[in-house]
């Protein structure tokens, strides 16, 4: 076990996966030599070399296409998106190729490729660099969609996904980065489609990913000293999504709360919010509430904190949620 | 510069170039007859007639081991690289002994063991992919080539010329392939492209480019052969455009109202089937007898694959739901 940041848990995922197979290799613009964009890479290129870290023109579209042909000819590409605000560049390959070719081609081809990249807001930058699109992904049939919350679930997951012979988007966040949590040494694989309940409690349920699990966390922290247990669950996985464990927290408190970074009309918080009505609708004694970024797109500088999720808009809802009875 | 292969053709070659043309045309037609009599799957299919020689040719210039990939026209290039009409016939009628099970449909026919990473439906989606087939081919030390088949419709799609620039700065054996019926669906291609030189726009991205008559399918066979021989040995990707002609309209019901019968009739006195068979006649590699027993042995052939798929199962609802994902 070791301490260390996020950004260091991945590329430690990524230099193992790369040891165990050859078949492995990073492709992208500013892997390499540049060491990626958030560091991720760095000091890969030296360990491995040109041919497993492949820089690439700015070419988004081809280049996750490429992932596809070599995913389809044998190999195991970890594409990397630097923004997935760039996501829209390369949409044909990702939702028209990458999820579609083991399905259209009736199981005869598979398509073992990691399309990996990062989002969010926490650095001012501006609407086209700091989205949360993973709803476009998650609705994609045939994709996994895959966001860590933390350094441990970032190895575990990122080599998880490596080894899996789906295709996955694998999802960061810029504000995490530099996230530090306790890491397990050599080989550590966390399931796709187990989510971590990351704090017991019986008075509301908080369901979320990524970064927005910490600001629940927070919440739930001072929930606690109103006398408010929350239960913050941390999905880990929007695909394959793990109901099970959400339904069973809600079944105990009867109250959920769904919080994502991505905006509030049709993000993933909305087909939570529907799946968790779906199912407990006799046992809830209000609606799903939905805590998600606000309908604008992300303004730069100081505004920013103001589109997305904070804590105390939580604690709000917990406490409006606590006060409700069965009628 | 290594040495490329001797582009003559045997005398066996030249007869099987002629055979493999009429079995495209039998294939094609049984495809249209087959809609008629309520056979097919829905309507989507969109037939190579007229292009036989831009498929033969190229068929005879690849090798086992090599992969590509094509657009929604590609029955012919699929049936050049040994596919099986029965199974072929199966997947157009949905069956699950088609070589998708009856899940991609024509325009996703596919089968990686005879190389064939799938045929698209997005026009120059294929591009990207077979990039990555080139990549593939390089990284795994395979010896082998990659190629993208595609028509004149693909040639402003910009994913081409992002292609284009990696496959050259990457030396990447990988051959651009179009098949130019003078049509993207009813555009005529002088009123889609401002420049009408796309060997000059290949060779612009340093991609060695080459102009054959697609009509004549033995030039076809050697510009192919050399191109693809040079390609393979490592020495950098290459272009090969095809001048030819749909006989048919783009799809099941186009009567090709934007194009000037004359030309059509133009087109159709250069069939490449009855030419090459007119040159084999006077080469005294064919007589008219055995020309008949090869129309016979085909149309055989292609009533006894239609019979077959005819018979053969459809899908049980079940398998909506299989292939999505593996693991």
């Amino acid at each position: 076990m070791a301490q260390m940041m996020f950004r260091d848990a991945l590329r430690a995922a990524l230099a193992l996966e790369m040891k165990r197979d050859p078949k492995v290799f990073v492709i992208g613009e500013e892997v390499g030599r540049y060491g990626g964009a958030y560091a991720v890479t760095k000091g890969l290129y030296d360990e491995f070399g040109a041919e497993r870290l492949v820089d690439t023109p700015i070419s988004e579209a081809s280049v996750v296409g490429l992932g596809v042909g070599a995913a389809l000819t044998g190999l195991r590409p970890v594409v990397e998106l630097m923004y997935v605000d760039f996501v829209g560049l390369a949409m044909d390959q990702i939702s028209n190729q990458m999820a579609k070719w083991r399905y259209m081609s009736g199981g005869k081809v598979k398509v073992p490729m990691v399309l990996r990249t990062q989002g969010g807001t926490g650095r001012s930058a501006g609407a086209q660099h700091s989205q949360s699109l993973e709803t476009w992904l998650a609705h994609m049939p045939g994709l996994r969609v895959v966001m860590p919350s933390n350094p441990a679930d970032a190895k575990g997951l990122l080599a998880t996904s490596i080894r899996s012979d789906d295709p996955v988007v694998f999802i960061e966040h810029k504000a995490l980065y530099a996230m530090k949590g306790d890491v397990p040494d050599g080989e550590h694989l966390v399931p796709l489609g187990k989510a971590n309940v990351v704090r017991q409690g019986d008075g509301v349920t908080i369901v979320s990913y990524s970064r927005m699990v910490h600001v629940a966390a927070e919440a739930a922290a001072a929930l606690a000293k109103e006398g408010i247990e929350a239960e913050v669950i941390d999905l880990r996985t929007l695909n394959p999504l793990d109901m099970e464990t959400v339904f069973a927290s809600v079944r105990k408190t009867h109250r959920a709360i769904v919080v994502n970074e991505a905006h509030r009309t049709a993000g993933f918080c909305s087909e939570l919010a529907a799946r968790i009505t779906e199912e407990a609708f006799e046992v809830l004694v209000a609606p799903v509430v939905r805590i998600a970024a606000k309908d604008t797109p992300v303004p730069a500088t100081l505004l920013e904190k103001l589109s997305i999720p904070n804590a105390e808009e939580i604690v709000a809802a917990a406490r409006t949620l606590a006060g409700r009875r069965k009628a | 510069m290594k040495a490329s292969r001797d582009t003559a053709l045997s005398g066996e070659e030249r007869v099987s170039l002629l055979r493999m043309m009429m079995r495209i045309r039998e294939f094609e037609d049984r495809v249209a007859e087959s809609y008629l009599r309520g056979l097919t799957a829905g309507s989507m299919f969109h037939l190579s007639v007229g292009e036989e020689a831009t498929a033969a040719g190229a068929g005879l210039a690849m090798e086992d081991g090599d992969c590509f990939t094509t657009h929604h026209r590609g029955h012919g290039i699929f049936l050049s690289r040994g596919a099986d009409p029965g199974r072929m016939f199966a997947e157009v009628f949905g069956r699950t002994e088609g070589y998708c099970a009856g899940k991609g449909g024509s325009m996703h026919i596919a089968d990686i063991t005879l190389g064939h990473m799938g045929a698209n439906a997005i026009v120059g989606a294929n591009i990207p992919i077979s990039l990555g087939g080139g990549f593939s081919m390089k990284y795994q030390k395979t010896g082998k080539l990659s190629v993208a088949f595609f028509g004149d419709g693909a040639l402003n799609q910009g994913v081409l010329y992002e292609s284009m620039n990696m496959a050259a700065l990457w030396k990447l054996p990988l051959v651009f392939y179009v098949v130019n019926n003078q049509y993207g669906m009813g555009t005529r291609i002088d009123l889609a492209s401002a420049s009408l030189d796309f060997v000059k726009r290949a060779e612009s991205f340093g991609v060695r480019g080459a102009k054959v008559d697609g009509m004549d399918v033995e030039a076809v066979a050697k510009a192919a052969r050399e191109l693809f021989s040079w390609s393979r040995a490592g020495n950098g990707p290459g272009f090969l455009i095809a001048d030819a002609y749909r006989f048919y309209g783009h799809g099941r019901k186009d009567p090709s109202p934007y194009r000037d019968k004359e030309e059509e009739a133009r087109w159709k006195e250069r069939d490449p089937v009855e030419a090459q068979k007119k040159r084999l006649l006077g080469a005294g590699l064919l007589t008219e007898q055995r020309y008949s027993e090869m129309k016979a042995e085909i149309s055989k052939e292609m009533d006894d694959a239609v019979a077959w798929a005819a018979k053969q199962a459809e899908p049980g609802p079940q398998e909506l739901y299989t292939h999505v994902y593996i693991d």
